[in-house]
């Protein structure tokens, strides 16, 4: 459902073909994932493995005054057991992964996590010591004989009680739990406040979820010291900058540490390079033993070992004219990065940045103060805090259209920006330290399709009439957002010609589901007038290819699909001038089709696989300054981050004495740009979208007062099913980005963006309770039952007064 | 440490005889014993799905059962499940080798990490067999026993309407 209205293909394209980009070819990696050949990190076996399991505080916060690793040391099959106090030199505070951005108002407090506690326990589920063992069994046995001697402290589970001033100390090596302390502003807030027909005020909550990727963390670690070489399995999102911490950390040069990230089960953010204290202590661990040796979480570990996020408060403020024309938006916020802040301020300023919108905003004022609690550790989970600043926008904008008696489409469409204020400029930095700056869009066109694909204008005396005559509570909802996708620094990837006429393509992002062995082998195949399936894709494999960061920040098919174009088109055109000398024709009559280079009109022609034997001569002599074969590396670095946009709609029955919900229908129209795969485009989509509905009415992480994690399993932490995520309607916008020759921008968080927001306006329509306001997420069947009585219980009670 | 008990079962019809401790599950057993990874361990009380086989030619979660339970058993896991046989009405010929659930996966983007997909996949098996004309609230009431992150579940329910189709006698 492309636009050809707003779609260019860049000049430089060879024609389409129905494996190319923009076709759905079948995925490349799909047969071996069927039938059970795929490698993930727990399917490495090697002789003489060893495994490790780790002992986890109890407590979320003490002081850990012994660990007695005696008893374990003794146990059948047990080989060796570590406290922090047996690391040595080793144990140091990992990286702090993102520093804080260029920003003139800012306080940053950075305390990062460590490989084993040592003075003090900070999180439930931080570790304390870990056994090796020779099975799993053995080693969880171990783990049980350890004596753990905690004294507990007050902990801190509630991210505004953690800045008061008697707040227990989480760190002491600073003055309070204060993490960070930003300001950033455009225009001015005040005046616009002043000028305004109307200022409206709420207090939002968004709290914390899971990622929960079905396949846990892992590693697997080898220390060969003959061939000296270090090789890790790791589930991680970005094995390039894990091999070369580690290389620093051990002492190691680059060259002899290899990180794979083979088949990931399920990255959605938590597995990107955190260097997580098993990260770093299982390699330490197979060079000390001089053994492999391998660590699986289990799920229950995997609730508070692994990162979370979400957990945000905010006061915000939006100022309007009569007409609905926003003049300007404050919102000042507390986030809860957990025990520890290795990923810095991304997700706030994802925040930040985001609640922008799609909308003109002339004057904006945000503040936000980042604290330390004794929770899990925060860093981004699908969407990265951009769901905040959606659920604030989109809810002032609903309440605005409410008091001004404006419809919610039109007060949307009045303040969109057209698609002649591009490149807009928002006057405030980007988590990518650049400036905001949107780079395209085309958001009423958008809206314009939702709006007719739900039937937005026939829905009151439709759909929505029919439900009430039947005493039933049916509702529409539509909401945009916009999110900032693709950001640097940069990927890279090579691409080369076998002898047999294959294409092989490596790159160093790791894989997590996304179908990069397709899209990327599409964007090859494209220049090289091959099949998709003619290219032999490699990620994440740092032996492969090792420059590059990671998949995260929906950057893949931006950033290193880019770099695959470049590298392709290269070796395009040495394919072309090796073949116009070969075949004596001028480049111009050239064509790649068909894995032949063949003369236009004349027959002539050559198979790209004796082209690439020639280019790699094994006698005689080559012309001086003649590279060998048929292969080229390219790299990619935006100079900023792509603007992807989109809105949801959706039709939602309530029923208010259960509150249980039926998503009747439920449709997104996304701009991606340019689209490389629509099939993997919609399957992002529809796996965001899910993941946004779990965040909406299914998933929270529920602490105690003790910030002790309460449904830290699947039968207590519910993951939606089948029966919960609807039939999925989707549409594309294509609004080509000029930043990157392919025109793409990112999808793979985008569909679980707008869905809090989305839920909360649709479930206001479908109760139409007078005072019934949605201003939290998640919410759940209980949760929204509370909400719909005490709305009820002071309409009753002011009616009775 | 308990003692260990003689076992034998036929997986994927291959015989094997291992000496294994009662408390050994039986998904450690055909990851780890027998090398068969294709399997995958998602929760470890039953919830994913992911660790679904046949035994005796009914799913069961492989998580929940000690692998001395299956003594004397035939097991199915996802690596038997293609087999030359297989591969009626697939369209594309380089797929018919597979199973034309496995087939009609691939086909509508029925998988993404595909982590949870032998699970869904020895799921489905028996449920096509006893079931070869489900509609899809049958279909995915089915799919609510199997846990998928990155799906949706849309192309999950499309892939087994797909394999359906292909299936019926």
């Amino acid at each position: 459902m492309s636009h050809d209205a707003t779609f260019t293909a860049p000049a430089t394209e060879a024609p389409a073909r129905p494996s190319q980009v923009g076709a759905s070819p079948r995925r490349n990696e799909d047969r071996r994932l069927l039938t059970g050949e795929a490698l993930f990190v727990d399917d490495v076996h090697l002789d003489g493995m060893l495994h490790a399991a780790f002992v986890r505080s109890d407590y979320a916060h003490g002081i850990l005054k012994g660990v007695d690793l005696s008893a374990a040391l003794e146990h059948p099959g047990v080989v060796a057991a570590y406290a922090a106090h047996d690391l040595g030199d080793y144990w140091e505070p990992g990286p702090l992964l993102v520093p804080p951005p260029p920003i003139d108002r800012l306080e940053f407090h950075a305390a990062t996590q460590v490989p084993l506690a040592r003075d003090k326990v900070r999180h439930v589920g931080e570790p304390i010591a870990v056994v090796v063992a020779r099975s799993r069994y053995e080693a969880e046995d171990a783990v049980a004989l350890v004596e753990v001697d905690i004294d507990p402290l007050p902990a801190v589970a509630d991210m505004e009680a953690g800045l008061e001033p008697d707040a227990p100390r989480i760190h002491e090596q600073l003055e309070s739990n204060l993490a960070a302390h930003v300001i950033q502003e455009k225009g001015a807030w005040e005046a616009a406040r002043e000028q305004a027909h109307r200022v409206i005020t709420r207090r939002f909550l968004y709290d914390r979820g899971a990622s929960a990727p079905m396949e846990n963390r892992g590693v697997v670690a080898n220390w060969d010291a003959r061939s000296r070489e270090l090789t890790v399995w790791d589930t991680t999102q970005a094995p390039i900058p894990i091999r070369n911490g580690l290389a620093a950390m051990l002492g190691l040069p680059q060259s002899e540490v290899r990180v794979i990230a083979p088949f990931i089960g399920g990255g959605f953010g938590p597995k990107i390079m955190m260097f997580y204290p098993e990260e770093v202590l299982l390699p330490w661990i197979s060079m000390r033993l001089g053994r492999p040796v391998k660590w699986i979480e289990d799920r229950q570990e995997s609730f508070f070992a692994t990162t979370q996020e979400r957990g945000q408060m905010h006061e915000a403020e939006i100022a309007v004219d009569e007409d609905g024309y926003i003049l300007g938006v404050r919102d000042v916020f507390v986030c809860d990065t957990g025990a520890y802040n290795p990923y810095g301020l991304t997700i706030p300023i994802n925040t930040q940045c985001t609640l922008l919108g799609p909308y003109r905003v002339p004057n904006y004022y945000t503040e936000f103060r980042m604290v330390f609690t004794n929770k899990p550790i925060v860093t981004p989970v699908r969407g990265a805090g951009r769901q905040h600043g959606v659920f604030v926008m989109e809810r002032l904008l609903d309440r605005a259209a409410d008091e001004l008696g404006i419809d919610r489409v039109e007060i949307r469409r009045r303040n969109y920006l057209t698609p002649d204020e591009f490149p807009h400029y928002h006057e405030i930095i980007y988590q990518d330290f650049a400036p905001l700056v949107y780079d395209s869009g085309n958001y009423a066109e958008a809206m314009d399709r939702a709006v007719e694909m739900i039937d937005y204008a026939g829905f009151e005396s439709g759909v929505g009439a029919t439900a009430r005559a039947e005493g039933r509570h049916v509702g529409i909802g539509i909401v945009s957002y916009v999110e900032g996708t693709g950001v640097g620094p940069y990927e890279g990837a090579r691409v080369g010609i076998e002898p047999g006429g294959r294409i092989n393509l490596a790159t160093g992002v790791g894989t997590q589901g996304q179908g990069h062995f397709t899209s990327f082998a599409q964007i090859a195949a494209e220049q090289l007038g091959v099949g998709a399936d003619d290219v032999e894709v490699v990620t994440g494999d740092t032996a492969r290819f090792g420059w590059g960061t990671g998949t995260f920040a929906s950057r893949g098919a931006v950033v290193a699909g880019n770099a695959c174009h470049a590298a392709a088109v290269t070796v395009r055109k040495k394919v072309l001038t090796l073949a116009s000398s070969v075949l004596g024709a001028a480049e111009e009559d050239l064509e790649l089709a068909d894995g032949l280079v063949r003369v236009v009109g004349t027959g002539a022609s050559i198979s790209l696989g004796d082209l690439a034997a020639l280019a790699n001569p094994l006698r005689g002599a080559v012309t001086p300054g003649t590279d060998p074969g048929l292969e080229a590396t390219a790299y990619f670095g935006p100079e900023r981050g792509v603007t992807a946009s989109g809105v949801h709609a959706m039709i939602l029955e309530v029923d208010p004495e259960t509150a249980e919900i039926d998503i009747l229908r439920y449709v997104v129209v996304h701009d991606c740009g340019r689209v490389i795969n629509p099939m993997i485009v919609e399957g992002q989509i529809h796996g965001g979208v899910a993941h946004g509905i779990g965040n909406s009415f299914y998933e929270q992480l529920v602490f105690d007062e003790g910030a002790q994690l309460l449904n830290a399993s699947f039968m207590d932490y519910l993951l939606p099913t089948a029966m919960d995520v609807p039939h999925i309607e989707t549409a594309h916008v294509e609004t080509p980005s000029p930043l990157n020759p392919l025109g793409v921008k990112g999808v793979g968080e985008a569909g679980a963006i707008p869905v809090g927001a989305l839920f909360a306006q649709a479930f206001e329509n479908a109760l139409g309770i007078e005072g019934f306001e949605v201003l939290e997420m998640p919410l759940s069947p209980n949760r929204l039952f509370e909400l719909i009585r005490d709305a009820r219980n002071a309409h009753d009670a002011r009616d009775g007064g | 440490m308990g003692e260990k008990l003689t076992i034998r079962m036929a997986v994927n019809g291959k015989t094997y005889d291992r000496s294994v401790e009662p408390r050994l599950l039986l998904s450690d057993f055909l990851r780890h014993e027998i090398q068969l990874t294709g399997t995958h361990v998602g929760c470890e009380h039953g919830v994913c799905g992911a660790c679904t086989v046949l035994v005796n030619g009914e799913s069961v979660r492989s998580c929940l059962m000690f692998a001395v339970q299956a003594d004397g058993s035939e097991i199915a896991t996802v690596e038997g499940l293609a087999t030359p046989a297989d591969g009626s009405g697939i369209p594309h010929p380089e797929d018919a080798d597979l199973h034309p659930i496995q087939a009609a996966f691939r086909e509508a983007h029925g998988l993404q990490c595909g982590f949870c997909t032998p699970g869904i996949l020895m799921t489905l098996v028996p449920f096509l067999e006893q079931n070869p004309d489900p509609d899809e609230q049958q279909i995915r009431e089915l799919l609510s026993g199997n846990l998928c992150r990155c799906t949706g579940y849309q192309n999950v329910v499309k892939a087994v309407q797909l394999a359906a189709e292909r299936m019926r006698p």
